[in-house]
């Protein structure tokens, strides 16, 4: 066991230098600068602009940028943005909480349906109830993101006037009201990712818990006299959601990295929409850092997702 | 109206005999549109009026409860010297202030000055080349130390550094700043220098607090704390900032204008699109302002019409032209396409440019495309409309365009298009991917079309057109195609600086690296020469004159097609009271804003 973790840590090391270069040097070469916004200024001139790429280092060959920015990343130093001029790390840890609290909100809805709608609808193959749920699940993974949540502001917030469409992270409001005024700008966005989650995580439940149910141990199971409830949740669903599991596990780096469509609609502060402004303002070290941790938590995660795998099936060895 | 008569008419308000409105009222009985009056004026010695914008109506400061301001760029930063987007400048502006901004009429308020410099108040020396501040006493800075010239000298001092990296080194490199005694500092310009309210002006002229910057001069500068939690003059104090996506501030309880700001706090949100920002302020009504709303009319007009707020539009120096190439495009000479040393084949020949001229639809454009986002224009300067040059015209007839090519010999070939010595009427189009500037491409194709010349359509990403790649074809400055179309920004209410782009020695080339600001390669050497005496000219009349000579004889060269004059549009719910100018960013007058 801990020779396999070793082993798959060692491995990590190359594949992430492999990572960090392809990326590095897509960002090099593709076109845009960070100060094109000065271009079109004339009280910018040209020689300003030049001086200010000479000091943020912009016109050294790309290996030689490359270089620099991989120690200087060994050393924990991530470098500053060329946007806000502030250190890259901070700015990412201000957007951290936001999208791990809407995110993973929305996961947690998104396994809160998909759980039980997918069991039971397993159990019931082709029922009506089974019809119904896949017809949704259909819908559901079939409707983009960005039209639902459009869908939901035309309705909820243009229409209706129950919610806010804006996200705040600052809300003027203490105790009761502060979680009335989060649940309200919250609810929107959730939904959105948590049923578009959902509709997919429902039909792997159903086909994990489809596959188990038809195994003789489960006829054991049921011959023995066990009630139908505990066979279900005993028997059938703690096999069935082994593959479920690695699914959760690898979808981890999303809750982390945000929800690039749903976070811009919203306007919710979270690392999705700092990435795309940072793309939108061609600020190489945010886009280098963001996408990099999210490569480290792809190739974490799949590792966790490999040991779980282990632990939940015995029958699986890391000699 | 003649040069003395005029004279005339200013030495009757001086003595008294004539009263300062009608002496505007008489200029613009012969076209001087009244910011040009009124520069007259101070020109010659009569102080300027204090022309606030809006009428403040509130008794007392505070009350107002919140103010909430939603830009759908966020901004990043709020040191105003490293803004180098409007939103940021947007942003520092609510703390930082500068010693006078620009209205929208183009008129210089006073803000951290006591008043407009100007020969009468001995603020302007005759020879042009220093100007005299006195500053505004009892201002405070938000931690309640006194704002005094020692701050203005700093300003100077940090942004001329060029180990700082400011954006607005531009506007101090060359000057002198010295302190006269505490409430007063004089500005040194090397050469006579008419246009000089431009540094502590506006955007590049807000200042900083000397006490909190000081150590954080040259290359030390990203370091300071101040750069996310700003203390600065403005009427709103800062309390929390995350960068891209909200600033939070409250109501400075010491601001220097009595009765002001209305608000209490004040909160900016970043972030989105331009359409759900209108949306959040015409349809919702969650956001009280919402700016740079470039967004089709038909949609704002749409969203207006649910009641909760109203769209205003104010001129600005944005213009919308078209650049028709006099340089071989397709021909590379010494590793260069477009070298001024090439000529086009037929685009060199005027009657072809005055054709193409004629087939723009501009009314059309600016009716079904930019609604209130534009005006039509023959002018590339249109704003002040002092600058603004009444001669040119414009004009869409096919008919004439035909004749004018049947005339000059280009006849149809079996295609229908049209020929002269074997070159055919074929040209590249170029512009920027947005969706205004594709639906003006496909007018003007069809209307190209009807004469016998065919237009190729090239749009290219923004990103890519508007960066300064070297290695790229594709960006605006290398102009490797025969017609191209794009915004240009005068960032102040003087063309000076904005029009050296019309300049033999602004040409962009492989030697400048293409960061020349002439991309059109035309040049005429007497438009250099009345370039040349503008820049020294101290007379405000003559030198508009000599501005708009400049102008015109690009545009009636028809190598410059102006379109349209852009207008900044903004949006905000029916009570809240605001004023924002197209010569200075949205909250430039923030303090003075109030709900009625």
């Amino acid at each position: 066991m801990a020779s396999y973790l070793l082993r798959r840590l060692l491995i990590a090391i190359p594949s992430l230098l492999g990572i960090s270069l392809i990326l590095f040097t897509v960002l090099a070469m593709a076109p845009g600068d960070p100060f094109s916004e000065m271009a079109t200024n004339p009280n910018v001139p040209p020689e300003v602009r030049e001086a200010l790429r000479a000091s943020f280092g912009l016109n050294d060959p790309i290996m030689v940028r490359y270089l620099r920015w991989l120690t200087s990343m060994m050393q924990g130093d991530w470098g500053f943005s060329f946007a806000s001029r502030i250190n890259v790390d901070t700015l990412i840890l201000q957007r951290v909480p936001t999208t791990l609290f809407v995110v993973g909100t929305s996961q947690i809805l998104a396994l809160l349906i998909a759980l039980p709608v997918g069991i039971y609808a397993a159990t019931r193959p082709y029922s009506v109830f089974d019809q119904i749920a896949n017809t949704l699940a259909f819908v559901g993974f079939s409707l983009p993101t960005f039209f639902t949540g459009l869908l939901f502001i035309l309705v909820f917030s243009v229409a209706l006037d129950w919610f806010p469409f804006v996200y705040r992270s600052d809300i003027a409001a203490t105790g009761w009201r502060w979680y009335w005024e989060m649940f309200r700008q919250a609810i929107m966005p959730i939904m959105v990712l948590g049923l578009f989650q959902a509709a997919s995580y429902t039909r792997y439940v159903r086909s994990a818990v489809l596959d188990v149910i038809r195994l003789d141990y489960v006829t054991t199971a049921r011959a023995k006299g066990l009630s139908e409830r505990k066979v279900t949740l005993r028997h059938i669903t703690r096999n069935a959601l082994i593959p479920v599991v690695t699914l959760v596990a690898l979808q981890m780096p999303a809750v982390f990295g945000g929800a690039i469509v749903t976070e811009q609609i919203f306007r919710i502060p979270g690392i999705g929409s700092l990435l795309i402004d940072a793309i939108l303002a061609n600020d190489t070290p945010v886009i280098m850092a963001v996408t990099f941790v999210f490569a480290c938590l792809v190739v974490i995660f799949n590792l966790i997702a490999d040991l779980l795998y282990g632990w939940l099936d015995p029958r699986i060895s890391f000699s | 109206m003649k040069d003395h008569d005029l004279r005339r008419l200013i030495e009757g308000v001086k003595t008294g005999a004539l009263s300062r409105r009608s002496f505007i009222k008489k200029a613009a009985a012969v076209g001087l549109a009244a910011p040009f009056a009124n520069q007259l004026l101070g020109f010659n010695g009569v102080a300027m009026a204090q022309n606030a914008t809006i009428e403040y109506k509130p008794t007392k400061a505070g009350g107002g409860g919140p103010l909430k301001i939603l830009l759908w760029q966020a901004p990043t930063l709020l040191n105003p010297h490293f803004a180098s987007g409007t939103k940021d400048q947007i942003a520092s502006r609510i703390f930082f202030e500068p010693l006078a901004g620009w209205d929208k009429e183009g008129n210089l308020i006073p803000q951290l000055a006591a008043e407009t410099p100007s020969k009468a108040n001995g603020g302007l020396s005759a020879d042009g080349k220093t100007v005299t501040w006195k500053l505004k006493q009892g201002v405070k800075w938000h931690d309640g130390k006194p704002f005094t010239a020692d701050d203005v000298v700093f300003t100077w001092e940090y942004a001329k550094d060029p180990a700082t990296a400011a954006y607005t080194t531009g506007s101090y490199k060359d000057i002198k700043v010295e302190k006269v005694d505490d409430y007063t500092v004089k500005v040194i310009f090397p050469e006579p220098t008419p246009f000089w309210a431009d540094p502590f002006v506006g955007v590049a002229g807000q200042i900083l607090p000397k006490h909190h910057f000081a150590e954080y001069i040259g290359a030390k500068s990203r370091d300071a704390p101040a750069n996310l939690k700003p203390v600065g003059t403005g009427p709103y104090k800062f309390v929390d900032f995350k960068p891209g996506d909200i600033l939070t501030g409250e109501r400075f309880t010491e601001y220097h204008v009595k009765n002001q700001p209305h608000f209490d706090t004040l909160e900016v949100k970043g972030g989105g699109d331009a359409v759900s920002a209108a949306r959040a302020v015409l349809q919702t009504g969650e956001f009280d302002y919402a700016w740079n709303l470039q967004v089709e009319d038909e949609v704002l007009k749409r969203m207006e019409t649910g009641g909760r707020g109203k769209i205003s539009a104010v001129p600005s120096g944005d213009i919308e032209f078209i650049i028709l190439n006099t340089t071989d495009p397709w021909t590379e000479v010494d590793g260069e396409r477009s070298s001024i040393k090439t000529k086009h084949p037929t685009l060199t020949d005027p009657k072809v440019r005055e054709a193409i001229n004629l087939l723009i639809d501009r009314d059309s454009i600016q009716k079904f495309i930019y609604g209130r986002g534009g005006v039509a224009t023959a002018s590339f300067v249109n704003e002040p409309k002092m600058f603004k040059s009444q001669k040119l015209k414009y004009e869409f007839s096919v008919d004439k365009a035909n004749k004018i090519l049947d005339e000059a010999g280009y006849k149809r070939g079996a295609d229908g298009i049209r020929e002269k010595d074997g070159k055919k009427l074929k040209y590249v189009y170029q512009t920027s991917i947005n969706a205004p500037r594709q639906k003006t491409q496909a007018i003007i194709k069809q209307a190209c079309q009807r004469a016998g010349i065919e237009l190729e359509l090239k749009s290219v990403t923004a990103s890519v057109f508007f960066s300064s790649d070297v290695a790229n074809p594709d960006t605006y400055t290398k102009l490797y195609v025969d017609i191209e179309m794009y915004t240009t920004t005068q960032p102040q209410p003087d063309p000076e600086r904005f029009l050296n782009q019309f300049t033999s020695w602004e040409i962009a080339n492989k030697e400048n690296k293409w960061l020349g600001r002439n991309v059109s390669r035309y040049s005429d050497p007497a438009a250099d020469e009345a370039f040349k005496a503008a820049q020294k000219e101290l007379d405000p009349a003559k030198r508009a004159a000599l501005l708009i000579k400049v102008n015109e004889i690009f545009c009636e060269a028809h190598v410059i097609l102006p379109l349209l004059s852009r207008t900044r549009v903004a949006a905000s719910v029916h009570n809240l009271v605001h004023d924002h100018s197209g010569w200075d960013v949205d909250t430039w007058n923030l303090a003075a804003w109030y709900r009625s």
